[in-house]
């Protein structure tokens, strides 16, 4: 059941399906190290600056150098400089998603014209104001909520965003545990 | 001991390549580790029955002439079935002689048992691709006092301790562990990955019938669009009962099982399960529909639409809200695990350099190309989708037996030639 892509969606699958032969060969290349720095600016506002990564068994850069402000909002008494980290967990998901769709939909051939998502995590904040050991920090539920337009059936549609979520990196970080190593030095 | 093909292992496939050697009048041996159908005596559970009908019985020279062609084998039927089939070729069957080392001697092959050695021109492993039950790395974390066991050592309910079970895999054998678990009295708790969700009959015919008639299993290794994923495709949810019953994650949810996502971590006596289980169910669903599509539109283009039965859609797999995110093994009382997380051909018996990073044996539909002379039969997607099925046995086996022919014809030349030279 081979079907001739004829959909236009810009996602260059062949690099991406020829990186897939050749890393299957050649398994140290597809060790990948993401990175980000964070540094504190005042309360609780801080800045993140992604640039760097390595990947394919050398150093790689980004062709710019982008930063990202955080912070938290007027219920949490804070200032609101920018958005809470957590919403960067929803930004992440829902790229990782979208991305995934129209790569899926390119692989099969399917042309898009719109895909809007909603993302919502709910959260317990007594969690994170120790008010409540039963309560955890993170998110107890997350919604994505996909409106796609389409050429293709209401099901073929369901299927590409299943399969996004399949091959999703970010759903994965999110739906699995991690291990997670802090260390510090002092400067 | 010399011959010119020794063949490992005396299960189906090895069977079928020898009747197609000996129809070829080529000198060969079985060397199998037990008797004839091992693995269908020892490592398959009480309750199992073939998940193949009765009519796909078929091995070449030998098919089911019993009078329930719908029917699903017990264990003790399919090694009758294998027993009456090594009589009826004779095939030249060693019991008990384990094969330890295959080995390259010039241009031939040396195997080594714990009954001596031989020397062939050609060696055919035939070994069954459910060597080693795979378990998770993440089983490490286990708490000590958890039973574990695996779908080749698990027998049935009453050897596992009272308490919960946690199953883990929901392919045919953890599905079907996990029902006749909770049936015996003990709360299952069913982590579930990826699986291929399928009803037992469809429009009045056997789930089995459709995957043959409309050429499904057909398809070859070299035809297929994403061969390693159809090699690594987990089986489909079937079970083999008189009452020919669908087996599904409603069906187990129905009888008391309780649902989880994919096992992702055992830390501090807690199992943690994924938040994925909503979609590995709905891309079976779709998956399930688009396989019912496929069979429709066959049966109007094959003009049979009107002799089945009425197009079926099933309600979609249910989810409870909030699906488990862990488990406490103690607090839960949970005391035992079944890893039916699938199995691993083992091929560490093999001392020629044709193993991937994995250990896998790196061949070409059956043919081992590195290593002239060397065979495999019995793994998945081998040739066809139906490599692994008892009668999908049969065509594997010509096709190889066929091959190899040809090579021991090319080598006998090349021995002239140097005579000559
Ligand atoms: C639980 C389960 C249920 C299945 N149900 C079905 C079904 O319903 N229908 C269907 O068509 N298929 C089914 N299969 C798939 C398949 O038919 C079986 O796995 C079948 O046993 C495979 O046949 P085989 O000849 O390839 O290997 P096996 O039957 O495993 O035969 C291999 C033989 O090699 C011997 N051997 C292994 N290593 C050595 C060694 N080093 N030296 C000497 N001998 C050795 C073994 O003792 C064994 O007898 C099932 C598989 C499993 C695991």
């Amino acid at each position: 059941m081979t079907t001739t892509p004829t959909a236009n969606n810009g996602v260059n699958t062949e690099v991406l399906l020829g990186a897939r032969k050749a890393l299957a060969d050649e398994p140290a290349g597809a060790q990948f190290t993401w990175r980000a720095t964070n540094e504190w600016l005042h309360a609780t506002h801080t800045k993140a600056t992604v640039k760097s990564y390595f990947g394919l068994g050398a150093e790689q850069g980004h062709k710019v150098e982008s930063t990202f402000e955080m912070d938290h909002p007027e219920t949490f008494g804070e200032e609101d400089n920018a958005v809470t980290p957590v919403e960067y967990v929803l930004v992440g998901l829902g790229g990782c998603l979208s991305g995934g769709i129209a790569a899926v939909a390119q692989n099969r051939g399917i042309q898009l014209r719109s895909v809007k998502a909603t993302i919502e995590g709910d959260m317990d904040i007594l969690g994170i104001l120790g008010a409540d050991p039963d309560v955890r920090n993170g998110f107890n539920n997350v919604r994505v909520n996909y409106e796609i337009d389409a050429d293709a059936s209401e099901e073929d549609i369901e299927a590409l965003v299943a399969q996004s979520q399949k091959r999703s990196a970010v759903f994965d970080i999110v739906t699995n545990p991690t291990n997670v190593t802090v260390s510090v030095t002092k400067a | 001991m010399r011959t010119s093909v020794v063949v490992i292992g005396a299960g189906q496939t090895g069977l079928a390549v020898s009747y197609f050697l000996s129809e070829r009048d080529i000198e060969h041996v079985i060397l199998e580790r037990g008797s004839v159908g091992q693995s269908w005596r020892s490592e398959r559970w009480d309750s199992l029955r073939l998940l193949t009908p009765n009519s796909q019985s078929r091995l070449p020279g030998h098919v089911y002439d019993g009078n329930d062609p719908d029917g699903f084998m017990t264990m003790t039927e399919v090694v009758g079935f294998l027993d009456d089939y090594a009589r009826r070729i004779a095939a030249p069957v060693r019991s008990g002689v384990t094969v330890t080392s295959v080995r390259r001697r010039g241009s031939a092959y040396q195997v080594g048992t714990d009954d001596g050695t031989w020397d062939a021109d050609a060696v055919v492993i035939a070994t069954g691709a459910c060597n080693t039950p795979r378990i998770p790395a993440v089983a490490e974390g286990l708490p000590d006092d958890v039973v574990q066991v695996t779908p080749a050592d698990y027998r049935n309910p009453d050897l596992l301790p009272e308490g919960g079970v946690l199953v883990v895999g929901a392919s045919a054998s953890g599905a079907q562990i996990a029902s006749e678990v909770q049936r015996s009295g003990r709360q299952v708790t069913l982590a579930v990955g990826e699986h291929v969700r399928v009803p037992r009959t469809y429009r009045g015919r056997d789930l089995m019938w459709w995957m043959e008639v409309t050429g499904r299993l057909d398809e070859r290794y070299d035809d297929v669009d994403d061969i390693v994923r159809a090699r690594h495709l987990p089986s489909t949810q079937l079970v083999g009962t008189p009452e020919r019953v669908s087996l599904d994650l409603n069906t187990l949810t129905a009888e008391g099982v309780r649902l989880a996502g994919r096992l992702a971590a055992v830390t501090n006596g807690r199992a943690q399960f994924s938040g994925s289980l909503r979609n590995v169910a709905k891309l079976a669903d779709l998956k399930e529909r688009r396989l019912l599509e496929f069979f429709d539109e066959w049966a109007v283009e094959a003009g049979l639409d009107g002799a089945l039965g009425p197009v079926e859609r099933y309600e979609p797999t249910r989810i409870e809200d909030e699906p488990p995110l862990s488990a406490d093994f103690a607090a839960d009382g949970i005391r035992s695990v079944v890893w039916a997380t699938g199995y691993l051909a083992d091929h560490s018996f093999v001392d020629i350099d044709v193993l991937d990073r994995k250990g896998q044996l790196k061949h070409d539909g059956g043919v081992v190309t590195a290593s002239p002379g060397l065979y495999r039969i019995g793994l998945p997607v081998l040739r066809r989708r139906k490599s692994t099925f008892i009668h999908g046995a049969g065509d594997d086996a010509r096709d190889i037996t066929e091959h190899l022919a040809g090579y021991l014809a090319s080598v006998a030349v090349d021995e002239a030639e140097c005579a000559v030279g």
